[in-house]
């Protein structure tokens, strides 16, 4: 608690540096990787995150420091070689682009851990931390680390901003925009050179392995939430933030470690919660809306059961027994039971002594549903050809289903009928 | 038959066309009036589409040009519109029926810059013009066919274009929206627009289009709809692909000849 305290009082310069760093990292790749998650490259990400680290390790081999720049510089060149490498693949053989990835993923990356391994045994005093790029380190994230790596962010999101347009209508609709003389191909080279600039700001405090998650996992969250662009951009940024402090914070109170790891692990705890509890997309949402439809159907069933009896015996408006009821649909006692006291609340139906009873509001909504329930059996005889003794079972269904303006056109386009296919009479108000 | 108009606004020259060597459509050759309201008709596989799609410049051509109000495409694009088949984007891409509207002004807009309130005008007549204004806000994904159609279309009304080249538009639309498409057309080619129309549907051509191309692999006719819409005419586009056509295609593509040869 303490720690905590400490840490979001940001009363220390070296974890203000930090966190900044982290969540301008993370920022930058959530925004970016929205253009690549709605342009359906998500897989792309994960090429280039791997595809730095021979890069990285070249930079060090040949400039013999760790200075950020060189870095970079290295691994702009090998993520930029990789993508080139995919699209080669794809135009000059027969592989499709997952199999291009994959390859070029894993020859790029098994490349990377050669180099690093040698590095390692090479006895060379300043390689030390240079193993940090795998999963990142955001602790170290401070210095001239902080100011390279924090610029290249803000280039990022200044050019994502100038562009807005013309990469939403890029993921949208390349072939429109091509058409009306957009530069599309100079726009898939910006936005390439993006995600490999995303990539590599988070080489550090992330790590290669895993900064792809940085780019796709808050895309993917925020497009649960909204289906307004700006919206999901923005969201994206906020969870990518989210996950970049606590990766920070994680990384200050636990210093063995490996930042990139919690990160993504917060950020996949993002996603996975909007994939259960956004709204409408959100799998418990559905549920809820299934539910709530399944206790109408049970509800309209109950109150079609009772005008059913009426039909029979002429008394719209008798008393109800369970077993009555039961005796013209197979409910499951509990829920008929539930459904009932829900109706009586809802004023469809009366309880006293000698069972239920039909108010009229009840009497017409059950009324409703029988005729549409023949309404649309006649329209499957007569239109679909489908013969009468095929059409009950569908009508079950549809009944519950079926809008006023629908039933007003069936009405109409049967020419108001006096029957069903099974000559039973269609009951009109 | 091949009836060349007077003063053409669209020409095309000994165009042709191959994916992966092998040519879906050989040596086209035709020009179009201003203001008609053409239909390019033909089977499937016929390379309607393709046609189009060279003509703006979206696939590389074989052989061939193309002139547009008697230069090239890229003096002119102001001026022409294209409407993709509409299942050549992904729909569930959050974007308002507004926002995919003014994507029809970014073209006039140019790079960096942001919408101003003379587009917004336009792109809320164009919406009006096809009676989409009601759903502004609305969803992309949730559209329906023929009013994702509608959309398509007022993005391309929002371009401002003297020439039109739409790529299925009838597809899989109801009734009303291709009713109400055609007489938006009528009215487009009336005030002077020349628009072209990739079609499939034999029935409504004689009564939609006042010109007509029909395609089978190589241009079979084109013309005004009086003299090209004929039973021999079509007996000959709709009567079967030409099987050596296609057997050469094939041959090319096994040896990955080009189609023609490179002159020096």
């Amino acid at each position: 608690m303490e720690d905590f305290l400490y840490f979001f009082s940001f009363q220390d310069p070296n974890i203000r540096y930090v966190v900044v760093g982290s969540v301008l990292l993370a920022i930058s790749a959530a925004i970016v990787g929205c253009f690549t998650f709605l342009k359906k490259r998500a897989l792309i990400g994960d090429a280039v995150a791997h595809s730095v680290l021979p890069g990285v390790c070249l930079a060090f081999v040949v400039s013999g420091t760790k200075n950020p720049i060189y870095l970079i510089i290295g691994a702009f060149i090998t993520g930029w070689l990789s993508l080139r490498f995919i699209d080669m693949i794809v135009r000059y053989s027969k592989l499709k682009e997952d199999t291009a990835i994959g390859l070029t993923l894993s020859v790029f990356f098994g490349l990377g851990i050669l180099i690093l391994t040698a590095i390692q045994h090479s006895g060379n005093a300043n390689q030390s931390g240079l193993d940090q790029f795998l999963f990142g380190k955001a602790a170290s994230l401070v210095g001239q680390d902080l100011i390279v790596f924090g610029s290249v962010s803000i280039i990022l999101l200044l050019v994502v901003g100038l562009l807005f347009k013309e990469l939403t209508l890029l993921a949208f609709d390349e072939q429109f925009g091509k058409a009306i003389g957009m530069p599309v191909k100079g726009l898939e080279l910006v936005l390439t050179t993006l995600t490999v600039l995303a990539v590599v700001t988070g080489i550090q405090a992330v790590g290669v392995v895993l900064m792809a998650a940085m780019l796709i996992t808050p895309a993917a969250a925020a497009r649960f939430w909204t289906d307004k662009l700006t919206t999901m951009v923005f969201l994206a940024a906020l969870f990518g933030a989210i996950s970049g402090v606590s990766g920070a914070y994680i990384s200050f109170v636990a210093p063995a470690m490996p930042t990139g790891p919690w990160i993504v692990l917060v950020i996949s705890f993002i996603a996975m919660s909007s994939f259960f509890i956004a709204p409408r997309k959100g799998i418990l949402y559905k549920q809820f809306q299934q539910r709530k439809y399944q206790k109408q159907i049970l509800e309209e069933n109950i109150l079609k059961a009772f005008f059913h009896l009426g039909e029979a015996d002429e008394q719209y408006y008798g008393h109800r027994k369970i077993s009555d009821l039961i005796s013209q649909r197979r409910f499951v006692m509990g829920r008929l039971k539930g459904g009932l006291q829900k109706l009586v609340r809802s004023g469809f139906l009366k309880q006293d002594r000698e069972g239920w009873v039909l108010t009229e509001e009840g009497k017409n909504k059950g009324q409703r549903i029988v005729k549409l329930h023949r309404l649309w059996e006649l329209y499957l005889t007569e239109y679909l050809r489908i013969a009468p003794d095929h059409v009950h079972d569908e009508a079950e269904t549809i009944e519950h289903i079926i809008t006023p303006e629908i039933e007003a056109r069936l009405e109409k386009k049967l020419n108001y009928p006096s029957v069903d296919p099974h000559n039973e009479t269609i009951p009109y108000r | 038959m091949n009836i060349h108009a007077e003063d053409p606004i669209i020409e095309v020259h000994d165009l042709t066309v191959s994916y992966s060597q092998k040519p879906v459509l050989w040596g086209i050759d035709l020009s179009l009036p201003k203001g008609s309201l053409v239909g390019i008709v033909g089977p499937n596989g016929a390379g309607k589409s393709t046609l189009i799609k060279a003509i703006m410049d979206l696939v590389p051509l074989s052989s061939g040009y193309v002139k547009l109000f008697d230069t090239q495409l890229d003096n002119v694009r102001e001026k022409i519109s294209y409407v993709p088949q509409r299942e050549s984007v992904d729909w569930d891409f959050p974007a308002s029926v507004y926002d995919v509207v003014m994507m029809g002004r970014y073209g006039k807009l140019g790079l960096f810059k942001r919408p101003r309130q003379a587009d917004r005008e336009v792109v809320q007549e164009s919406m009006r013009l096809v009676g989409m204004e009601a759903f502004k806000n609305r969803q992309i994904s949730q559209l329906s066919g023929g009013q994702q159609q509608r959309v398509f279309l007022a993005r391309a009304l929002a371009q401002q274009a003297e020439v039109y080249f739409m790529d299925e538009p009838f597809a899989g639309v109801d009734a009303a929206t291709e009713k109400a498409i055609v007489e938006l057309l009528r009215r487009m080619s009336k005030e002077g627009k020349t628009v072209v129309v990739v079609h499939h549907d034999l029935q409504s051509v004689a009564k939609y289009f006042d010109w007509l191309i029909l395609l089978n692999m190589r241009l079979v006719a084109s013309g005004p709809t009086v003299d090209v819409f004929k039973e021999e005419l079509l007996q000959e586009a709709y009567g079967g692909k030409l099987t050596i056509l296609s057997e050469v295609g094939d041959l090319l593509t096994k040896g990955r000849f080009p189609s023609r040869e490179k002159t020096v």
